[in-house]
């Protein structure tokens, strides 16, 4: 009754072709721009960033990052959290480095040195696809992990191998380091992902994000219509591997401060974004971050309704945590096949209907 | 249903409710994942010396104790998760048991203003208390490790080291990778050749790593090992039919729990360790009396007296005396995280203090100071009996080679000084 098209005119190619063809979905996303960006930072504290907010705005960029190269392009790829690595230790290479740049500088670079990686790893996807290709991805996992635990250039010869973020600040205000305020940090990956998610949007329905999906969707078909598959698939390694870098340079700078590579971008990383991707909607830049937010916003408010609201040991809430979760992800797949962004196709579908279906 | 859960919840608010005028003490402890197996004895001591002393004492001067235990998993994210849980409680000191979190840590309370004890883990160049004030790690670091580690071979081998060849097995983060500065420092004054041998999280695959250890034969094995890597290591040690009484781990490579699984071949594994085994304390019977018998032991209540379940109890202490300290220092019961921080700077472990304590001969002596926050350095050497199922001490305390670390220490701590802009305390 509310969400319909009807008496929604569209005069224009330009409004035809909007992202948002409905208006109260166009309300919607300003609505929930306009809370985040101008009310979450009046509220928000140290807990509700590092616990909540942070991690699912960076993961949403890495699946969204993921979301192109698998969900449009149709490559599968479990070296995420080597890329991941990629942009974080570039991040941190240029960070100390050029002291004086602008953080947010380097994280746009450390994505560009990523896009350039993951281009470099994406050459066996022009000669192998499917399982073989995770195969080869899955090599590049374990070889910048291993490379960067190696190579002590990369972390500056400290004695325990781990990368430390320095305090550095945008405009005067500090992003990175401890001493940072809750509400800079927040804006600065709020930009970061807003940005992300348009960029992609945009690429993925612009003739680029055509030939991806062309290519995942018969590559042979795809060559046949004029699809360059080097250019298409290496392009969307590329852009892929940017994102991800992105996210893995935020990851490390504002997030964590400190990390260790082969714990924080390991293989199960990799395995985190890809289960991200595949129950958000391989696809879909919203069920990127459908996924994102029930990969790592359900694990918090599980634990802190069963240790914090109901005082279980922490130890059964833990087991519990994995059960339900491991639960739930089985249920939406069964339910829906084609993820949380699926869900919300058919939901939106059935509402333009509502209250009288066929 | 319903009314189970109104009751529980109603219990949870009621418990939660007076927490503010308590003295808070956060455990960040794992008892999932793959280093479960060392983090619950540990997580499980810490927990039931907090609660004998509620029950017995009434808490610390009068003061209830507040433990709250927080899951991380040893893994950083919840670590932080965790951390920033817990800070706003008025958390007094941050004990993670993971040097990983502890690096993480660091920046953030030494931003925050919260002490932070790695009790023998950790950042061994934090115990510069000039460049980290915060940070404390006391009785003993990774270095002293290390250099205890080579003393005992100096002596076993008549104090003559050179043309032997030392295996270093190690968990492939930055925990393993504290001794090697020590380890190539040593390898180079008592020319011994030092190999290498990184093992990966979480350590259960360690074929090829043994592999080499058979080929090239070394003289003696050290091993930095956590959780399910100890277990594999040992394991495969004895696969290889490695001489056990060669094969010496630090004390985070040497509880019950990862000698067992190796049956009788693990006989004569030996392993340093900063504190006494067993449970021939005083202590002990105020914690049946007190915790045990009233059913009220943390976890499953299955690791008393064992070797980790110990260094929980130590770590307690040490969390215990340091409010206790500051208390005294303060004049005041309800202590702040900063005066925490001054009676942890200003602790000092006595026979006579540890005796009073019920803990006679548990720990090596030692005193803090506003400069050195690394305790006295001493560690003994521990050897399985694999027959009566227990650990036997083979040595005294022994002293680390303080010269060497101190300078290795500043060198370390300056460097991070210089990084981050540090100013000096203690001038």
């Amino acid at each position: 009754m509310l969400y319909r098209e009807a008496g929604d005119f569209k005069t224009t190619y330009r409004e035809d072709g909007q992202t948002f063809p409905i208006r109260l979905d166009r309300t919607a996303y300003f609505a929930i721009l306009a809370v985040a960006a101008l009310f979450v930072p009046f509220v928000i504290n140290d807990y509700w960033l590092n616990a909540v907010l942070l991690p699912f705005l960076i993961y949403a960029i890495a699946a969204m990052g993921l979301n192109i190269l698998t969900g449009y392009c149709g490559q599968v790829s479990l070296g995420t959290g080597a890329f991941m690595a990629v942009g974080a230790y570039a991040c941190y290479k240029l960070m100390t480095a050029f002291p004086d740049i602008n953080i947010a500088i380097h994280i746009v670079l450390s994505g560009f040195i990523t896009a350039g990686v993951g281009m470099l790893f994406g050459l066996p996807s022009l000669r192998i696809k499917g399982f073989y290709l995770a195969v080869a991805t899955l090599a590049a996992q374990f070889f910048l992990v291993w490379l960067f635990n190696r190579v002590p250039w990369f972390y500056n010869y400290s004695a325990s191998g781990q990368i430390n973020a320095p305090e550095r600040t945008l405009a005067g205000f500090r992003i990175t380091g401890p001493e940072t305020q809750a509400w800079a940090v927040y804006l600065f990956c709020l930009v970061f992902v807003v940005a992300s998610a348009w960029i992609c949007r945009n690429l993925t329905r612009g003739a680029m994000g055509r030939k991806w999906m062309a290519i995942r969707d018969m590559d042979i078909a795809a060559e046949i219509i004029g699809v360059n598959p080097l250019r298409a698939k290496l392009s969307a390694f590329g852009v892929s591997s940017f994102f991800v870098g992105i996210s893995g340079a935020l990851f490390f700078s504002v997030y964590l401060g400190a990390v260790e590579v082969g714990e924080a971008f390991g293989i199960n990383k990799s395995f985190l974004v890809l289960f991200m991707v595949i129950i958000g909607g391989l696809g879909s830049i919203l069920g990127s971050f459908l996924g994102a937010a029930f990969m790592v916003l359900l694990p918090v408010l599980l634990k802190n309704v069963l240790v914090g609201g109901l005082g279980w040991p922490t130890d059964l809430a833990a087991h519990l945590e994995y059960m339900i979760v491991g639960g739930l992800i089985i249920f939406f797949l069964i339910v829906e096949p084609h993820g949380l962004a699926q869900l919300w196709r058919i939901t939106k579908e059935k509402l333009r209907l509502w209250p009288f279906p066929h | 249903m319903k009314k189970t859960l109104t009751t529980l919840a109603l219990g949870a608010t009621l418990a939660a409710g007076p927490a503010l005028a308590e003295l808070t003490f956060p455990s960040l402890s794992y008892r999932t994942g793959p280093y479960a197996a060392n983090g619950i004895p540990f997580a499980d001591g810490y927990a039931d010396y907090f609660a004998m002393l509620n029950e017995r004492d009434g808490g610390i001067g009068g003061e209830r104790i507040n433990m709250i235990e927080c899951e991380t998993g040893y893994n950083t994210e919840k670590g932080v998760e965790c951390y920033e849980a817990t800070k706003g409680e008025g958390a007094l000191v941050y004990q993670p048991l993971s040097t990983g979190i502890t690096y993480q840590l660091i920046p953030r309370v030494s931003a925050d203003g919260i002490p932070m004890h790695t009790l023998g883990y950790g950042r061994t160049s934090a115990s510069n208390g000039e460049v980290f004030p915060w940070v404390f790690n006391y009785p003993a670091t990774y270095w002293d490790g290390a250099s205890v580690a080579i003393k005992y071979l100096l002596d076993e081998n008549g104090g003559d080291l050179s043309g032997k060849k030392i295996a270093l097995v190690y968990h492939n983060s930055a925990y393993g990778k504290e001794p090697i500065r020590t380890l190539t420092e040593l390898s180079e004054e008592h020319g011994f050749e030092l190999l290498e041998l990184p093992v990966d999280h979480p350590g259960q695959e360690q074929k090829s790593q043994w592999l080499q250890i058979r080929r090239e034969r070394p003289d003696n094995v050290i091993m930095w090992g956590w959780g399910v890597m100890n277990q594999v290591a040992i394991q495969e040690a004895v696969n290889i039919r490695y001489p056990m009484d060669q094969f010496i781990g630090i004390w985070w490579s040497g509880s019950e729990n990862d000698v067992r699984p190796a049956g009788e071949g693990a006989d004569g594994y030996k392993a340093l360790n900063f504190h006494a085994v067993g449970s021939d304390f005083e202590l002990y019977d105020d914690l049946e009396e007190y915790v045990w018998s009233k059913g009220n032991a943390a976890g499953a209540g299955d690791q008393h007296g064992t070797v980790l379940y110990n260094r929980g109890l130590y770590a307690a202490m040490i969390a215990a005396e340091g409010a206790r300290k500051a208390q005294e220092i303060h004049g005041t019961s309800a202590i702040t995280p900063a005066m925490m921080r001054d009676g942890l700077e200003q602790l000092e472990m006595t026979e006579e203090s540890m005796a009073e304590l019920g803990l006679a001969g548990f720990g090596p002596t030692f005193s803090a100071s506003c400069e050195n926050h690394g305790g006295s350095g001493r560690a003994a050497i521990n050897q399985w009996n694999a027959s009566e199922g227990k650990w036997e001490v083979l040595t005294d305390y022994i002293q680390s080679d303080q010269e060497l670390i101190a300078r290795l220490v500043q060198e370390d701590s300056m460097a991070y000084a210089e990084e981050n802009n540090i100013e000096l305390a203690c001038q």
